[in-house]
This record gives C-alpha cells, sequence and structure tokens, in this order.
C-alpha cells in the first residue's frame, strides 16, 4: 500500500494550497459572483460624477483618467484634513487581531483579505507610503507600498466587499471602525468614476424622481392605491392615505423599496393600516411624500456629499409641507444617516417642532434636535399606553426571531423597541444566540448598495453566519418567520433563507403588528395581509359552505 | 525562516550591540548616557505632540459613535449607560473603561455547541495577555521614578512594596518586571505562530515587541544577575533630570544598553502604532455620545450642494402629478 | 482487528484528516481559523464542515441511508457551492476519504473478506461522490433561479409593464459638471 498516493496527491490537480506570499504581493483575482457591474455613465452623468465611462472590471484597461494617482492622492490628502477618524484609524490600528475573524465576508468567503484589519490595511499601506515618515523611509518593511492598478483593483473589489455593517468596530480596542474606511475608500474610488451599478443608477434615480426605481409620482401613487384595494380584500377596510398634504401634523418617510419589492410591501400596508386604526380611532393626521419618497440614501456609500445632495429632500418636503415632526419607517442605513448624520448635514430645523406623541403626549426628547422619530420608537409609545387594540394570537401560527439590522444596532443602539413591540403582537418569540443579535448581529450580506443581482455568490457567502444562526433556532424552536426592520434586509433576506433556510420566510415587524392590530370596522380577516389563510381564523361561513 | 520577524530581531540586537560597544568599548558613555536620552525625550515629546496635535487638527464633521448597547429613546426603557452613552458623565465612564480595562476586547465571548447544548465562554487570552503587558508596563514606569526623584516620592515606595510583596530573592523581586517581559513574549509568540496573525503583522509589529523584550531582559539581567551600582545610576539619571548631567564611575556597559534601547523606544513612538496611546483617547467611535437627534452636532466644513428642489421636480412631473391628483403649488 | 474494528479504532484520526483535506481546499491563513474557532456561530464554514465529515463517516461505515447521509453532506457543498469551487474542486474532497482511510489501516487488513469490505465501503464513498455532484448541481441551479429573480423583480416589475418607470435621459441637468 506505500505506493498509494497521498490523499491530497490523489487530488492534486483538484485541491491545492494557494501561493504563500503575503499579502502586499499577492496579485487580484476578480472573480465572477463577487463583485457588482460597474456603474453605468448615464446614471454618473446624471447627477454630474466625475469621469463617467463605459468600463469592465474584469477587463486589464480600466480606462483611468491619465493623472489618477495624482488625483487619489489629493483626494486622500484632503479627507486626512476633514475627518479625524479616518486620520486616527490609519494611525493607531495594533493589528491585534480582535476583528479578524468578526466579519461575515470573512467568515463565509474564507478570503483573508476580508479581515477588516486587512481591508484597513489596503489603504492604509497607501497611506505610509504617502503621508508618513517611517513608511518613505522603510518602504516595504514598514507596511508600505506605492498606488499601482493592482492596488487600486484590490480596493475596488475589496471595498465593494464591505457592507459597512460595523461589527468588527464593535471588538476593535480603539474603536477602528471599518464602515467610516470603506466610506472613505469609496469616496476616493468615486472620484475616478470606479462606482457600481446598482449604487449609482439608485442614486441619479432618487435624485430625479425621489425613489431608486426611478418611479414617477404618479405610478407612486398608483402603487399605494394598489396596497389600499388589497387591504380592502383582506381587511375589509377602505384606508385612504394622504399624500403631499400641506399643513399635516407628521410628515412620513419610509424607504421606497417597501412599496415595489415583496415582502416589503406588506409592511407598506402594515404602516397603511396603522396610520388608518390612527386616524379613525385619534384622528392621527400624517402625509406621504411624493418628492421624499425614499428614506433610504444609496448617497451613503457614494461619498458624503452625495449623501447630502439626496438627503436634502426630508426637511425641504417638512418645510414646504409645514409639518410638525417627521416620522421614519423601518430602514437600516435610512436610519444611520438621520440618526447620525442629517442634522449635521441639512439641519438646523428650527421650522418643526420636537416631535410630540399627538395621541400618547410622549415627548421624544431623544429626537428634540433632528425631530424625526423612528417607527419602533412610536409604536412602542403607543403599545405602552395601551392604545392600540391587539389580538397577538392572529400571530400564534408565526414562530417569530428578530434580525437586528447593522444600521439601527450599532449606529443608533435601537434594540429593546422593536422588542418590545414583536413582544406585543407575537406570542412565539425566540431569540438567535447572544452573539449573533443585538451589537453583535451579523449582517444580511448585502448592505451597503451590494444587493444586486450579479454578485449572488458574495451575498450568499456574506449572510452564511447570518442564516446559520437562523437555522438554528429553526431547527431548535422551529422558528419559521424571520422579521427584520430594514428595507435591505426585507430585499436581501429572502434570497438568503431561500438558500441557506427554505422552511424560514422573511417579515417587517409592522407587517405583524398590522396582521395583529384589530381594525374598527373590519371583517372576519381569514387571512393576513398576505392574503394567505391564517389557520383558525377561516370565515365559518365558508367553512360551512365547505362542509355542504 | 519569517523575513519580518527577522528583520526585527536583528534591528534590535544591532542596537544592542551598537550600544554595548559604544559605551564600553569605544568609550563614549557621554554619547549614550547623555546626549541620546535628551534627544530621546525631546523627540518623544515633540513628536508625540505634533501627532496628537496633527489629529486634533482634522475635525470630527459627524458624530458617529458605535453605539453597543440600547439607545436612550423613550423614558421608561432602560438604556445602556455606558455601552450606549447619552450624556457626557456617560461618555467619560465608557473611556475609562476602554482605557483601564479594555471593554472592547472583553467582549469576545465564543458558543461551543455539546450535543443538542450550547455552552459559551469568554474568548480572554489576548484581553488577559493585553491588560498584564499594559499595567506591567505602567507600574515598570512609575517603579522607575525612583531614578528621576529625590526623595523617592511615596508612592513609589508605596507601589514598590506591592509590587515585590512576594520577597523573593535578594534585591526583592518586582512581579512587573516579570510579567512585563512574559505577556511581551506572549504576545510575540501569538504573532509569529498563529498563521493569520503572522498573515496580519508587519515587521513594525514585530520591532516594539523585541525592543520591549528586550528592555525587560535587559532591566532584570541588571537588577538581579549583574547587580548593577544602583548609587551610580542614580547619580546619572537624576544628573540629566537636573539638567546637570555627568558620568559617574562603575556603570557597566548593560546599563547603557538598556537606557539606549529606552531612547530607541522613545524616539520610535511617535512615528509608529505606538501611537494608540493617544489615539485611543480620541477615537471618534467611542468618545463621543449617541445624542445626535437630540443636540445638533456642527461640522465646520460643512458647504452648500446642488439639490434637486421640489420646484424642479414639480416642474418635471406636474401633469402627470395633476392627473393622478397629487396636489401641486403651481398651475392645476 | 477486522475493518469494523479499525475503522472504529481510528475514527478519531481518520474524521480529522478528512476534515483537513477539506480545509486545506482554504487559503493557509483561513485554513487554520477554520479548525481552530470551535464556535459554530463565528465559524459556520468550519464547525458544519467538521459535523458534516464526522456524520457522514458514521453512515458510510453502516448502511448507508441516502437521505440521512444528504443532511450531512448538502450543508457542506451548499457552502461550497457559492465559493467559487468548481464542481470537481467542490466535490473532490469525498474521494479523499478512500486513500485517507487506505493509508490509516490499509496496511493492517489481513482478511479476504476485510478487503471485500473496505471495497464496499470504497463503492459507498464513490456514490457519495456522485451524491455531491448532484447537490451541487442544485445549489448552483438555485444561484442561478435567485440571480434571475433579482433582475426579474428589479426591472420587470410592474411598473416597468405599465411604463411607469422613468429611464434616466441622457442628457442631465448636470451632464458633464463635476463635483468637487
Amino acid at each position: 500500500m506505500s505506493d498509494l498516493p497521498k490523499p491530497e496527491e490523489s487530488l492534486s490537480n483538484l485541491d491545492h494550497e494557494p501561493p504563500q506570499t503575503g499579502w502586499l504581493d499577492t496579485p487580484i483575482d476578480i472573480r465572477k459572483g463577487m463583485y457588482c457591474y460597474a456603474a453605468n455613465p448615464k446614471s454618473q452623468k446624471y447627477v454630474g460624477f466625475p469621469h463617467a465611462r463605459e468600463w469592465n472590471p474584469v477587463e486589464d484597461d480600466w480606462k483611468l483618467p491619465e493623472n489618477w494617482q495624482e488625483i487619489l492622492h489629493q483626494g486622500f490628502k484632503e479627507r486626512l484634513d476633514r475627518f479625524r477618524s479616518v486620520k486616527i484609524f490609519m494611525d493607531t490600528c495594533v493589528r491585534c487581531g480582535a476583528c479578524a475573524d468578526k466579519c461575515h465576508f470573512f467568515i463565509g468567503t474564507g478570503d483573508p483579505k476580508n479581515m477588516p484589519v486587512l481591508r484597513a490595511e489596503l489603504l492604509r499601506s497607501v497611506y505610509r507610503n504617502d503621508f508618513t515618515l517611517l513608511g518613505k523611509i522603510l518602504g516595504k518593511l514598514n507596511g508600505a507600498r506605492p498606488m499601482t492598478e493592482n492596488v487600486l483593483k484590490e480596493w475596488w473589489y475589496y471595498l465593494f466587499q464591505c457592507s459597512e455593517c460595523r461589527r468588527c468596530s464593535v471588538f476593535c480596542p480603539y474603536g477602528i471602525d471599518t464602515a467610516e474606511i470603506t466610506i472613505f475608500g469609496r469616496e476616493l474610488l468615486n472620484l475616478l468614476g470606479l462606482n457600481i451599478d446598482w449604487i449609482a443608477t439608485p442614486v441619479a434615480n432618487c435624485y430625479r424622481t425621489g425613489n431608486h426605481l426611478g418611479i414617477q409620482p404618479h405610478a407612486f401613487k398608483d402603487m399605494l392605491d394598489f396596497f389600499v384595494d388589497d387591504i380592502e380584500e383582506f381587511v375589509g377596510v377602505r384606508v385612504e392615505p394622504q399624500y403631499n398634504k400641506k399643513g399635516a401634523d407628521i410628515l412620513f418617510i419610509t424607504p421606497s423599496g417597501d412599496v415595489f419589492a415583496d415582502p416589503g410591501t406588506y409592511t407598506a400596508m402594515g404602516y397603511m393600516l396603522l396610520f388608518h386604526y390612527l386616524k379613525e380611532r385619534y384622528g392621527f393626521d400624517i402625509t406621504w411624500s411624493t418628492y421624499a419618497s425614499e428614506g433610504g440614501n444609496f448617497g451613503f456609500f457614494t461619498s458624503h456629499e452625495t449623501m447630502k445632495r439626496l438627503n436634502s429632500k426630508m426637511y425641504a418636503e417638512a418645510k414646504r409641507l409645514g409639518v410638525k415632526w417627521i416620522l421614519g419607517g423601518e430602514c437600516g442605513h435610512m436610519w444611520r444617516v438621520i440618526h447620525q448624520y442629517m442634522d449635521t448635514m441639512n439641519g438646523p430645523t428650527d421650522f418643526m417642532e420636537t416631535p410630540v406623541n399627538p395621541i400618547t403626549g410622549t415627548v421624544f426628547e431623544n429626537a428634540k434636535s433632528t425631530k424625526m422619530v423612528h417607527i419602533m420608537e412610536f409604536l412602542a409609545d403607543l403599545i405602552k399606553h395601551d392604545k392600540l387594540e391587539l389580538n397577538p394570537k392572529r400571530n400564534d401560527h408565526l414562530k417569530v426571531t428578530f434580525h437586528d439590522s447593522c444600521n439601527p444596532a450599532r449606529g443608533m443602539g435601537l434594540l429593546d423597541e422593536p422588542r418590545y413591540v414583536i413582544n406585543n403582537v407575537c406570542n412565539n418569540f425566540y431569540e438567535m444566540p447572544a452573539n449573533t443579535i443585538r451589537e453583535q448581529t451579523f449582517c444580511c450580506g448585502s448592505g451597503s448598495g451590494l444587493n444586486a443581482g450579479e454578485d449572488m455568490e458574495l451575498r450568499l457567502m456574506g449572510s452564511l453566519p447570518r442564516a446559520n444562526a437562523v437555522k438554528y433556532v429553526h431547527e431548535k424552536y422551529g422558528v419559521n418567520m424571520l422579521s427584520c426592520v430594514c428595507a435591505i434586509d426585507r430585499a436581501a433576506l429572502p434570497a438568503m433563507t431561500e438558500y441557506w433556510t427554505p422552511e424560514v420566510d422573511v417579515t417587517g415587524v409592522c407587517e405583524l403588528v398590522a396582521n395583529a392590530l384589530v381594525i374598527p370596522g373590519e371583517h372576519d380577516r381569514p387571512t393576513d395581509l398576505r392574503g394567505e389563510d391564517l389557520p383558525g381564523w377561516e370565515e365559518p361561513e365558508r367553512e360551512e359552505k365547505d362542509a355542504e | 525562516m519569517n523575513v519580518k520577524y527577522m528583520f526585527s530581531l536583528v534591528a534590535v540586537l544591532l542596537l544592542i550591540l551598537l550600544a554595548y560597544a559604544g559605551a564600553e568599548a569605544a568609550g563614549m558613555k557621554t554619547f549614550f548616557g547623555i546626549f541620546i536620552p535628551y534627544l530621546a525625550v525631546a523627540v518623544f515629546l515633540i513628536g508625540f505632540i505634533w501627532k496628537v496635535v496633527g489629529w486634533a487638527r482634522s475635525p470630527v464633521p459627524f458624530r458617529i459613535p458605535t453605539t453597543c448597547g440600547q439607545q436612550k429613546s423613550l423614558p421608561w426603557m432602560k438604556y445602556s449607560y455606558t455601552d450606549c452613552p447619552y450624556t457626557k458623565t456617560g461618555v467619560v465612564l465608557r473611556m475609562i473603561l476602554e482605557v483601564t480595562l479594555f471593554r472592547s476586547l472583553f467582549r469576545n465571548i465564543k458558543f461551543e455547541q455539546h450535543g443538542d447544548r450550547l455552552v459559551y465562554r469568554w474568548e480572554k487570552w489576548l484581553w488577559v495577555a493585553a491588560l498584564l503587558f499594559h499595567y506591567a508596563f505602567l507600574v515598570t514606569v512609575i517603579r522607575h521614578l525612583r531614578f528621576f526623584a529625590e526623595p523617592t516620592p511615596f508612592f513609589v515606595q508605596w507601589l514598590e512594596g506591592l509590587d515585590g510583596f512576594m520577597q523573593i530573592g535578594l534585591p526583592g523581586l518586582f512581579l512587573s518586571g516579570v510579567v512585563l517581559a512574559a505577556a511581551a513574549i506572549y504576545l510575540l509568540l501569538r504573532r509569529m505562530l498563529m498563521s493569520e496573525m503572522r498573515y496580519i503583522s508587519l515587521p513594525s509589529d514585530y520591532f516594539p515587541l523585541f525592543l520591549i523584550i528586550a528592555i525587560a531582559v535587559s532591566g532584570i539581567m541588571m537588577r538581579y544577575f549583574t547587580k548593577v551600582d544602583v548609587v551610580a545610576v542614580k547619580e546619572l539619571t537624576l544628573g540629566l533630570v537636573t539638567f546637570g548631567p555627568t558620568i559617574p564611575e562603575g556603570v557597566g556597559g548593560l546599563f547603557y544598553v538598556h537606557m539606549f534601547l529606552v531612547s530607541v523606544l522613545l524616539i520610535y513612538f511617535p512615528f509608529s502604532k505606538l501611537m494608540h496611546l493617544g489615539g485611543v483617547f480620541m477615537s471618534p467611535t467611542r468618545n463621543l455620545p449617541n445624542n445626535s437627534r437630540a443636540v445638533r452636532h456642527v461640522n465646520p466644513w460643512n458647504y452648500p450642494v446642488k439639490v434637486h428642489t421640489y420646484e424642479e421636480y414639480e416642474d418635471e412631473f406636474r401633469e402627470k402629478m395633476i392627473e393622478a391628483g397629487l396636489p401641486v403649488e403651481k398651475g392645476a | 482487528m477486522g475493518l469494523e474494528g479499525l475503522l472504529e479504532k481510528h475514527h478519531r484520526t481518520i474524521v480529522n484528516k478528512w476534515f483537513d483535506s477539506v480545509v486545506r481546499t482554504y487559503p493557509a491563513d483561513t485554513a487554520r481559523f477554520l479548525k481552530k474557532q470551535k464556535d459554530p456561530f463565528a465559524n459556520p464554514v468550519g464547525r458544519t464542515t467538521f459535523n458534516g465529515v464526522e456524520g457522514m463517516y458514521d453512515q458510510l461505515r453502516g448502511e448507508m441511508d441516502d437521505e440521512a447521509i444528504v443532511s450531512f453532506l448538502d450543508p457542506i457543498i451548499r457552502i461550497r457551492a457559492v465559493q467559487g469551487f468548481t464542481p470537481s474542486k467542490a466535490a473532490g474532497f469525498v474521494f479523499s476519504l478512500k486513500s485517507i482511510i487506505r493509508e490509516t489501516i490499509g496496511g493492517q487488513l489481513r482478511e479476504k473478506e476485510d478487503l471485500e469490505g473496505l471495497m464496499a465501503l470504497e463503492a459507498r464513498i464513490d456514490r457519495l461522490g456522485l451524491l455531491a455532484v448532484d447537490i451541487f448541481m442544485g445549489c448552483r441551479e438555485k444561484i442561478y433561479q435567485l440571480k434571475a429573480n433579482e433582475i426579474r423583480n428589479r426591472v420587470f416589475s410592474a411598473f416597468h409593464r405599465a411604463g411607469l418607470v422613468a429611464d434616466t435621459p441622457e442628457d442631465g441637468p448636470e451632464t458633464n459638471k463635476t463635483i468637487e
């Protein structure tokens, strides 16, 4: 038996260890399924982005402007002077390795350059070369390297394999935030026209029409009217949403994803039903806007300036309509922008009032400057004051778990409000393991504009840690519904569950709320908002008919 | 053989040789005993301040704390006072926990599946080693104040008592020096032996570790083995701080090696990752309160941008809006 | 000792070697993490793989129940199907078990019936390998279906069919203007 090949040798043509070169020297290999298509120049031109052109990531020639190195160096320098965060994050990392295994993309892909520390080192290596004394003297010995086309491609490839979820930042002893580094790096890439289409085209669409698909105002209304019909069928009441109403008390803004893609549409129906209930019972006066019809902000994934340009619509519309404050729907990065950026960028907002819940009288002190309240804060307040008639039994066929979305969890701290709401509208709630929820939550793998179709492999790998925890509660408790408060989650998680845990469905929290809400004048409601039969709630008449 | 740590190791060995040969053979005691220490302290102070001022000169345009707990929102909802601070006091407490206890490193918990059961344990070795390393370093630095003040300050004596409580040997063994060397060796081995640590480590990660190990070992050798003439050493060090430097007799080459390596560490400090000592206090994801919706944060370079106004929007879509029954500002 | 006894006795060695052979298909720096990190939530790839090879090994030694063994094989292949492995690389690890077993206990097999038993075991391993290819193809098909659905959801939505989506015009208000 001694002449038998060794296990690995017998498959040596199949399996091999990759070359053991240091990361500074390993050439970039741009793989299919791992990247998104290059931005459509039409979209880039529409919003005035520089160097818009046709180019293809897998081709050798990226058609870079001649002085691209100079542009990058200058851009880097200017931003170091503008952002203390990046300056400190460039200097203080000690490479302790605490973050190395915290990234869902590293866990899923096994690619060492997806360790947060190395993702940042891709930029740091150039920073050392261009801006530090030791880097200039010692060069590669100090981990410095000049900017070359290969390095640039590496930046592009790996900065679009980061979903800016901040999980690594939780574990870093210096709070180094890879999201901040990715935001910074993408802003630099944008100077060279190196964006991806699933970010650039939604940006152009949001800028023009107010939502990321480019839906025009009348069609946006048509879509919501379509929900009105559905609600009438499933609930038996006709809701009357208000649009662009001047003098309304409150403006409602939610990501437009909830208006056109399942299962977000059911969340949108949930909002409408909730507002109808509050109007009927308490005379609640809230309006939707077609101009500011996008809460999500893909500008955030482009540059600080683009983020500000898109976000400006919220306050502009609030001012035009003369509302008292703004209520925000379920969304992830939208809330990061609202919570940590909006007031600074586009405030101050003296034309509005400190938000007060007109039904409970609660003053939202925590939002007194930005004047925007999260719908989970609003709902938790209503439930606490017993202002909603709820029948959680209507959700008894569901075993629910909750996926904390990265941005509300780590960029805001919205952890217990959704749990409080869910526990009041569902009787079966189960938490996933502690190191996969709350501030340690795993990303859906598709955040920060990566939820395209062509990078499905990347998304599925990125979602593996999340799916793995979902699978655990599915197997242990029979969980069949994954709830979340983020529109990108609702768009991205269904693909994840379909691949990894087909038995589990995805829902927004407001859909659960609306299903449990007892609406004045409702009929027997044998179905939920999806039109699916609710076990145990079949129409008695129908049963009788069936019996005949 | 790994070029990254070999380079650093050789560099430290050369530095040792340089100091020993310089002080012993070439008789450059004034150079190594007076000139280099002054230079090192000057470079350290100026470099450190220059770096921190450099950071401080870049503004913090947005309030971007990483929230690691429940936010303060509704009055009845319990929020995380230090992990998601809303007040300045909360931020100060968060920073104290971060700086003194390495709170973030403390967060690692790991699950293990034992059959049907999940058991979680706390991933502590990096945290323990880092904590021991830094505290041993701090105690060692404070202990050395004995050489720079006459009479020796009471807290130094008190600390020495605590540090030498085991009362082993003569002169009494200080725990801090041994712990410092041991923890530094652990951190070094971790970098050399764990493949992903080896992958991410740079020569500039190994260099300070070798340097600190060499400093600790040379200190230990002087104190316990070659039994350096402490009175003479103190004469030299006091001379330095009182700006009346002298080179006393009877101080061996090993002392000059020790002092030279410390000087190199001080010079290297401001240009390296060791600046995390300053950076940890200034990290915007840690040292800001999570109250950005309640108190407006001002960005000093906030500039106006081109936006798509409602008027432009209505101009483009007015007809369709009217047709759909949406209210418009003009026309209708 | 007969075949079954040896397979039982060297259970741990064989499973570990088999696991190693899978892990070695990843970059060296990742392989260590996959092996060392025991937390199933922090390291789903490594733990799924380990639990899978262990479960499959137990199945292979007895009467191989297709449904049971697929429940161990599927999660491993499902992961490898998205990680950019070719079909042969993704499924090839199954076959390394043959040489691992021969290398570990082959020299100790004396009886004819044991050698026959070994051949039967290897035939089961071959069948498992083919199952792996089937699962791999199923996963790839699912991935392409998901990709197609993403495009359909976005482009052929109800709005588009109704002609309600505005395509971005060639000349926007800010054509050729650069943002500083």
